[in-house]
């Protein structure tokens, strides 16, 4: 098997033809963001931070990165209860009835997104809840929930009950038995199903792009209208900013989950 | 036990559910029951036409995301550990960039004066810069990249399962290299083909951020159809009859799907 045949020289050139495919489009934008042009161009002619100040100090890019990491953080502090409540039932229930629930909270996942952004627009609509933060905090809870409920299934399913059930037979309740035995020892995944919920709020576009207005708009709406109409290098700073954030969270998720491993 | 999961069935119901059956109620009641809506999506040539070009692409985008992802995920499974988990750390790592700037990175490699054009003309491959945005070309292009990694990673969560030694048994037995191959391994890896190809498939027929960007307006895809129906002319019943037909098919697709491989093998990737 270790031997180079041909079949693996051939196989490893087109490996690596293919992550470079997906690899560095996400990089381009990078020297994109610290060139000084006005147009696009590649390579930059001169090094620049002025897409970066462009972006600080404009009083509007500034509101709408506000109500981003407002909306991903809010959504964070509710998904994570709720998302971890949720998986622990599941995984502790023998409940028939559970295995059907487990589906219907993956449901986020696989209904397009275009049929929940108009879905949820038209209940808005009728209900006020367009263009308000709790709005899109709601609808970001919706989305980030199975992120949060799959980490944490996960992380419950290698933990061994038993040391709850030996907790709560030395006279502890079920509740505290939970957060002084069982959580300490999942939370490596908690943390994970977080960081996901996070960034699943940071990039949400589609649902955000129906629900919100006026002054609470999300960067990725205001990103989306403005690459409407021409490419403004400003918006290749904040996706490399966005990238960044989103790369730093994902190498923090895992790496603490190799640590619990 | 269902006390503790109610709160997070309240936000799937609430937020969800409830929404998915109002968009199905609108597609057929406007004072009085109608299949007004649904008749013109068969009648009416721009309707239909959206539906078999969402399709096309679908099944295109999925063909060439197998092509490219199946060596992929192979030389991810069939490396050492360390090659391995770097191939899927730079297969996990864009996965997680939004899909907004991906859109926005292929937006600027792909335009007239961008990367890919110049490069081509500095090459002298072209004279006249390739029109490879704006058009269905480049929402294809973009497309398979953003949705690569849903094809490659219950690929190689399939093949990683296949135990050498059965590939081994073939080869001491007399198969060649592409005998044991093509009669054990790739046999054995069909459920994460179809996994892989389900994903990308049903993410590929809701798709909108990308062709909306990337198509130009000329592609008109069955979300932009929905989404037009809503944002340009108010018309909110024509939008959810398209969205609840677009829903069917997925719900269909993954029903069909299931009596093949369980479902949480298709769902659940991220």
């Amino acid at each position: 098997m270790k031997r180079f045949s041909l079949g693996r020289i051939v196989l490893a050139v087109f490996g690596t033809v293919v992550l470079l495919y997906l690899i560095l489009p996400v990089l381009i934008i990078v020297p994109m963001s610290f060139s000084s042009a006005r147009f696009l161009t590649f390579p930059p002619p001169s090094l620049s931070l002025r897409w970066y100040q462009e972006y600080v100090g404009n009083p509007a890019w500034m509101q709408a990165t506000r109500v981003t990491l407002t909306v991903a953080g809010l959504t964070v502090l509710i998904a994570t209860p709720v998302g971890v409540a949720a998986a622990y039932a599941i995984t502790n229930s023998s409940l028939r009835i559970m295995r059907l629930i487990h589906l219907t909270l993956m449901l986020p996942l696989v209904v397009p997104i275009i049929i929940i952004a108009v879905g949820v627009f038209f209940v808005f609509a009728s209900v006020g809840l367009t263009a308000t933060l709790s709005g899109l905090v709601l609808a970001n809870v919706m989305l980030g929930l199975p992120y949060v409920i799959t980490s944490v299934v996960a992380g419950l399913q290698s933990f061994d009950a038993t040391q709850e059930m030996v907790a709560r037979s030395l006279g502890m309740n079920r509740f505290r038995s939970f957060f002084i035995v069982t959580l300490p020892q999942i939370k490596a995944s908690v943390l994970t199903g977080a960081i996901f919920a996070f960034i699943s709020a940071l990039d949400e576009t589609v649902v955000g792009l129906f629900i919100s207005g006026g002054q609470y708009q999300p960067l990725t709406k205001r990103m989306f209208t403005s690459l409407r109409d021409e490419i403004d290098p400003t918006i290749a700073a904040i996706s490399t900013l966005m990238t960044a954030t989103s790369f730093i969270l994902v190498l923090l998720a895992s790496t603490r989950r190799k640590k619990s491993a | 036990m269902l006390a503790l999961v109610s709160p997070a069935l309240l936000v799937i119901l609430a937020l969800l559910l409830l929404p998915v059956g109002w968009l199905m109620w609108q597609s057929i009641y406007h004072d009085g029951f109608t299949i007004e809506n649904y008749r013109r999506i068969f009648s009416e040539d721009i309707y239909w036409r959206s539906f078999l070009l969402t399709f096309r692409i679908s099944l295109l985008v999925t063909l060439l995301a197998l092509l490219l992802g199946y060596p992929l995920a192979y030389a991810a499974a069939s490396v050492s550990k360390g090659w391995s988990i770097l191939i899927l750390s730079l297969v996990i790592l864009p996965f997680w960039t939004s899909v907004l700037v991906r859109s926005y990175a292929w937006l600027a490699l792909l335009q007239r004066t961008g990367v890919v054009n110049r490069m081509l003309q500095y090459f002298g491959l072209v004279d006249e810069p390739l029109a490879l945005v704006h058009n269905t070309l480049g929402t294809v292009i973009a497309t398979v990249h953003i949705l690569l990694p849903f094809m490659v990673l219950p690929l190689y969560a399939t093949m990683q399962k296949i135990p050498g030694e059965l590939i081994q048994a073939g080869a001491s037995l007399g198969g060649s290299p592409s005998y044991t191959f093509w009669r054990i391994f790739l046999p054995l890896s069909l459920p994460g083909v179809l996994a892989g190809a389900t994903l990308v498939f049903v993410l590929c027929l809701g798709f909108y951020i990308t062709p909306e960007l990337l198509g130009g307006g000329r592609t008109v895809l069955v979300s932009q159809l929905v989404s037009r129906n809503v944002e340009l002319y108010d018309q909110w019943g024509a939008a959810s009859a398209v969205g609840v037909l677009l829903l069917a098919g997925v719900f269909a697709i993954f029903v069909v799907v299931s009596r093949f491989i369980p479902l949480d093998r298709v769902v659940g990737q991220k």
